[in-house]
């Protein structure tokens, strides 16, 4: 028997920005341990937090696109705890007052739209990261204050399909935004999945079991399919008692959760609102920066590429898939290329070369849009044929050299002499009688043998269109 | 040569009658002489040196830093246990500032450990004695800053002040204590008691001396988000002494002797003492009036107080774990290193108040008594603004009487007199400019008065101050008993 599950997500990402988000040490991605780390970072006596205005404005950003209500003043608490990995012995965080509530997002499963409701986001900072070896264990304080946003979802989600497609649709907006990189290689998410499951058509909501610091798209995934299927399991065999409210944890190793701690062991966190930072003023004015500022997301590119550019829905969703690649096509666009040529190029040939490498992103290859872009005026200009660019396009990789280069180093260019052109037709066309008398009778296709042959004379420089044209005329 | 003021010292300096150095040296040697006897110091800072002699009033001079403060490279350990053997990498923002000035730290001095509790008992390398009488208390916390100042080993000292930690001591060893607006001066690097409460201060035997160091430390700082800009106020230019035509207010139901049941003859004497000074303040032209606030509000003062505290308190003090500074506590998980860190560095005075302030941040108890405090904090302040429209600030007595002993059975308990003895607190509550002079003698030992202004009125508190001090003979006074 089949049980619908109910979801919800808690998703923290790393910002990017400047500065921590309470001190003034880098907020950067380093291997060397405790490299960027101010005293507060690691809660020297007397040290006290300073709001980075930077992190406030990205954090309202990203509440206005999730269509959040935001507060009017911006406020900070303290989430009290020990734990070695927490200097001060609190986590700033929003907890009275985040600085987005109530939102909601549209997103697209199978061609369906489904509205996910926001419960809130809030900005905090992140902890300190352990690293535990056989009998020690180090504190690397770099991650201590670096900025986070946390976005938790009402359970509203059905499946694991529909969790991954939204932490996509978010984590585009984040790329698209530059509030995060959402780099899962340098551990800048983390979600904390909420599943529970309950009978098909019933109100009543199942036990809701929480798996906690689940650390990539693929784990998160795994994690509900693999709740989903215990819980079934248990209900089916009747001990849905077993099903408890508790915190599990995912294991890569084992493709299992496993028990972390039971709701008896919650901790109280005992917030209150941090004294130190004043409360900081949202303005109308700020507001209205922040808006005019949001760029422009992946669907509303997308929405321009079909309505303006005259993309298939299916190209225009490879190309907003991931900010980098879309980027890449309006570079090629602003710098003169029709828009279709240079979507046909960047969804073959430059994400085929793309796609080779897992780790290779489309900013790595050799080819940049300008490079892409001359290339493609080359044979819109006719100075070289399709066939021709496509071998341009392997050498420019192999040579690493620009397509302007390739085609003076192996004399590709195309015979513009009409004149030329001329004559070698007319060379043709006297050294083929018996095929000028074949077409004449209805074998059409002598006529690609017949511009194949000047093609031929002209050792692949003449524009075949062009003498297909002239061998017509000619004929007729 | 030490017990002069900052001005004296300052033209002594220029005129090249001493040296820095001299100063110094002869400023360190007092220090030992007081140690035994008072017991002021955590540290005594021997190779501290003379500064070069500027036009700067501070260049030069020596001044005494509560050890709640980090400074650079020297042990600052709040007087805790589980700050022993610690030693900051960088200086707290107004120790920098007046180094910029010239002046030179000579000595940290003992507090209350981590300035909780107001009796000088408390620090971890014992007890402070009042240098007017050794038996005596000097009140805390910034109780080795008074003691020292009061002895006349330097012309000021830095204090810190969460509830009255500056304006108490002052009371009790005959000087002056000032606590400027709340962000004035900025907290950075002093260590977080109560986060809203904290605030910066001096002790001085001057009300000019004060103004001339808050002027050093004061300012705008881009590592504490709560300073804000005073560069157009300049203390110790603004004292001149012309307070015809100012009003102050005194709470009746503290300050007249009837609302008391028994009282004892101390708080007799020093409530018409407190009298005399209302005449005083006459004399130059402040009129003085006495007020009614609701009793519920003033018997809500100090469990607020405590309230507050306690939870900020439990909070800010988490950051002690003996992990990546403080002595390492013993254990074979971080949890077990920590509790044992904890339980042997801090005092049971401490513990006891950490318990309240979880107690109170609880999610079940959050509401009726943190909540509730920050609203009674409201009322308090409310009241006060409005009382700060018509006048230019309160009058009040500091503490029941004069210092008490340190054999606690031998001090008088009276549930009668617990609002006046923590009613300074009201200027933590409102961040207002506050200030503690000598007012007089009772049996041989020093008491004083505190006048209290409105949020950023900095200069007129201290110029009213200054006006009384003047009419009254307390300026300048040394306690001889420790020379």
């Amino acid at each position: 028997m089949a049980y619908k599950a109910v979801i919800g997500l808690e998703f923290h990402c790393e910002m990017k920005s400047h500065t921590k988000v309470f001190s003034g040490a880098i907020n950067g991605f380093s291997k060397k341990p405790n490299q960027l780390v101010s005293p507060l970072d690691m809660g020297f006596p007397g040290t006290l937090p300073v709001l980075n205005k930077e992190c406030v404005k990205k954090a309202i950003e990203m509440a206005m696109i999730l269509n959040c209500k935001i507060p009017e003043y911006m406020e900070f608490d303290r989430k009290n705890y020990f734990y070695p990995d927490l200097p001060k012995g609190y986590q700033l965080t929003q907890f009275f007052n985040p600085v987005g509530t109530n939102g909601k997002v549209t997103i697209e499963i199978n061609g369906e739209e489904k509205e996910v409701l926001i419960h809130d986001i809030h900005l905090e900072e992140d902890s300190a990261s352990l690293d535990h070896l056989y009998d020690t264990s180090n504190i690397d304080y770099n991650r201590s204050g670096v900025p986070l946003l946390e976005l938790v979802t009402e359970p509203c989600l059905n499946s694991a399909d529909e969790a991954i497609e939204f932490l996509e649709h978010i984590k585009r907006i984040y790329e698209y935004t530059d509030i995060s990189e959402c780099d899962t290689k340098k551990g800048q998410i983390r979600a904390d999945v909420n599943v529970s499951i309950m009978d098909e058509g019933s109100k009543e909501l199942g036990t809701k079991v929480e798996v906690k610091n689940v650390n990539s798209f693929d784990s998160i995934r795994k994690t509900i399919n693999y709740e989903i299927e215990r819980q079934s399991k248990l209900k089916e065999s009747g001990h849905y008692d077993e099903v408890v409210q508790e915190t599990r944890r995912w294991d890569d190793d084992s493709g299992t959760t496993i028990h972390m701690r039971s709701k008896a062991d919650a901790i109280d966190y005992k917030y209150f609102t941090e004294p130190n930072i004043p409360r900081y003023k949202i303005t109308k004015e700020l507001l209205d920066e922040i808006k005019k500022n949001i760029p422009m997301l992946a669907h509303e590119r997308k929405e321009k590429y079909i309505n303006e550019y005259n993309l298939s829905l299916y190209d225009a969703s490879v190309l907003v898939k991931n900010k980098d690649v879309s980027d890449y096509f309006e570079e090629c666009v602003k710098l003169g290329s029709d828009p279709k040529s240079a979507c046909n190029w960047i969804t073959t040939k430059v994400l085929a070369e793309v796609n080779k490498n897992e780790d290779t992103s489309i900013k790595d290859i050799f080819i940049t849009p300008t490079m892409l872009a001359e290339l493609i005026k080359l044979i819109d200009d006719k100075k070289i044929t399709n066939n021709q660019g496509k071998e341009v396009f392997s050498k420019m990789l192999e040579e690493e050299i620009t397509p302007l280069e390739i085609v003076k180093k192996y004399g590709m260019e195309v015979i513009e002499d009409t004149n030329l052109i001329n004559s070698l037709v007319e060379e043709v066309l006297n050294e083929n009688p018996k095929a000028i008398e074949d077409y004449k009778n209805g074998r059409t296709n002598m006529l690609d043998y017949l511009v194949g042959q000047v093609m031929k004379k002209s050792r692949g420089k003449a524009n075949p269109v062009e003498a297909k044209e002239k061998l017509l005329e000619k004929i007729k | 040569m030490l017990e002069k003021g900052i001005k004296e010292l300052h033209d002594e300096l220029k005129s090249k009658k001493i040296t820095s150095d001299e100063l110094v040296k002869e400023s360190i040697k007092a220090c030992h002489d007081i140690q035994e006897k008072t017991n002021s110091f955590v540290t005594i800072i021997d190779d501290a040196t003379g500064t070069e002699v500027t036009d700067e009033l501070l260049s030069g001079i020596p001044y005494g830093i509560k050890d709640i403060f980090s400074t650079k490279d020297i042990l600052s350990t709040g007087s805790s246990n589980t700050l022993n053997n610690y030693v900051p990498f960088f200086d707290a923002t107004c120790v920098a500032n007046l180094k910029k000035h010239g002046a030179v730290g000579v000595a940290k001095t003992v507090l209350d450990e981590l300035g909780m509790g107001g009796t000088g008992t408390t620090g971890h390398t014992g007890i402070v004695h009042n240098p007017w009488d050794l038996e005596r208390q000097t009140a805390g916390s910034s109780a080795g800053s008074a003691a020292s100042v009061a002895a006349g080993v330097y012309p000021y000292a830095l204090g810190s002040d969460t509830g009255d930690s500056v304006r108490k001591p002052a009371g009790y060893c005959g000087i002056v204590g000032y606590k400027p607006t709340y962000g004035m001066i900025s907290r950075y690097g002093m260590f977080q008691f109560a986060s809203s409460l904290d605030t910066v201060g001096v002790l001085s035997r001057s009300v000019e001396d004060a103004a001339i160091a808050v002027d050093g430390m004061k300012g705008l700082d881009k590592h504490d988000m709560t300073t804000w800009d005073s560069s157009n106020i300049h203390l110790y230019e603004s004292l001149n002494k012309d307070v015809k035509g100012k009003k102050l207010f005194y709470i009746k139901e503290i300050c007249d002797i009837e609302n008391y049941k028994n009282p004892s003859e101390e708080l007799k004497e020093h409530l018409n003492n407190f009298k005399d000074t209302i005449k005083k303040c006459e004399s130059i032209g402040i009129s003085v009036e006495g007020v009614s606030i609701d009793r519920n509000l003033l018997n809500a003062l100090y469990p607020t107080y405590m309230v507050i505290y306690g939870a900020e308190a439990s909070s800010n003090m988490a950051n002690l774990t003996g992990i990546s500074f403080g002595p390492r506590g013993e254990g074979s998980t971080p949890d077990e290193m920590i509790k044992d860190h904890r339980t042997k560095g801090f005092s049971p005075l401490i513990k006891r108040r950490f318990v309240i302030g979880s107690f109170v941040l609880q999610r079940e108890n959050q509401e009726k008594f943190f909540l509730n405090a920050k609203r009674v904090r409201r009322l308090i302040v409310n009241k006060m603004n409005s009382l700060f429209e018509n006048y230019d600030g309160m009058l009040c007595p500091v503490g029941t009487g004069p210092a008490k002993y340190l054999d606690d059975s031998k001090n008088n308990h009276d549930k009668d007199t617990v609002v006046l003895e923590e009613i300074l607190q009201i200027g933590n509550f409102g961040g207002y400019p506050s200030i503690t002079i000598p007012n007089g003698f009772i049996n041989n030992l020093p008491v004083g008065v505190n006048i209290t202004g409105k949020v950023k009125d900095d200069v007129n508190v201290l110029n009213i101050a200054y006006a009384l001090e003047d009419v009254m003979d307390y300026k300048n006074q040394i306690a001889r008993e420790v020379k």
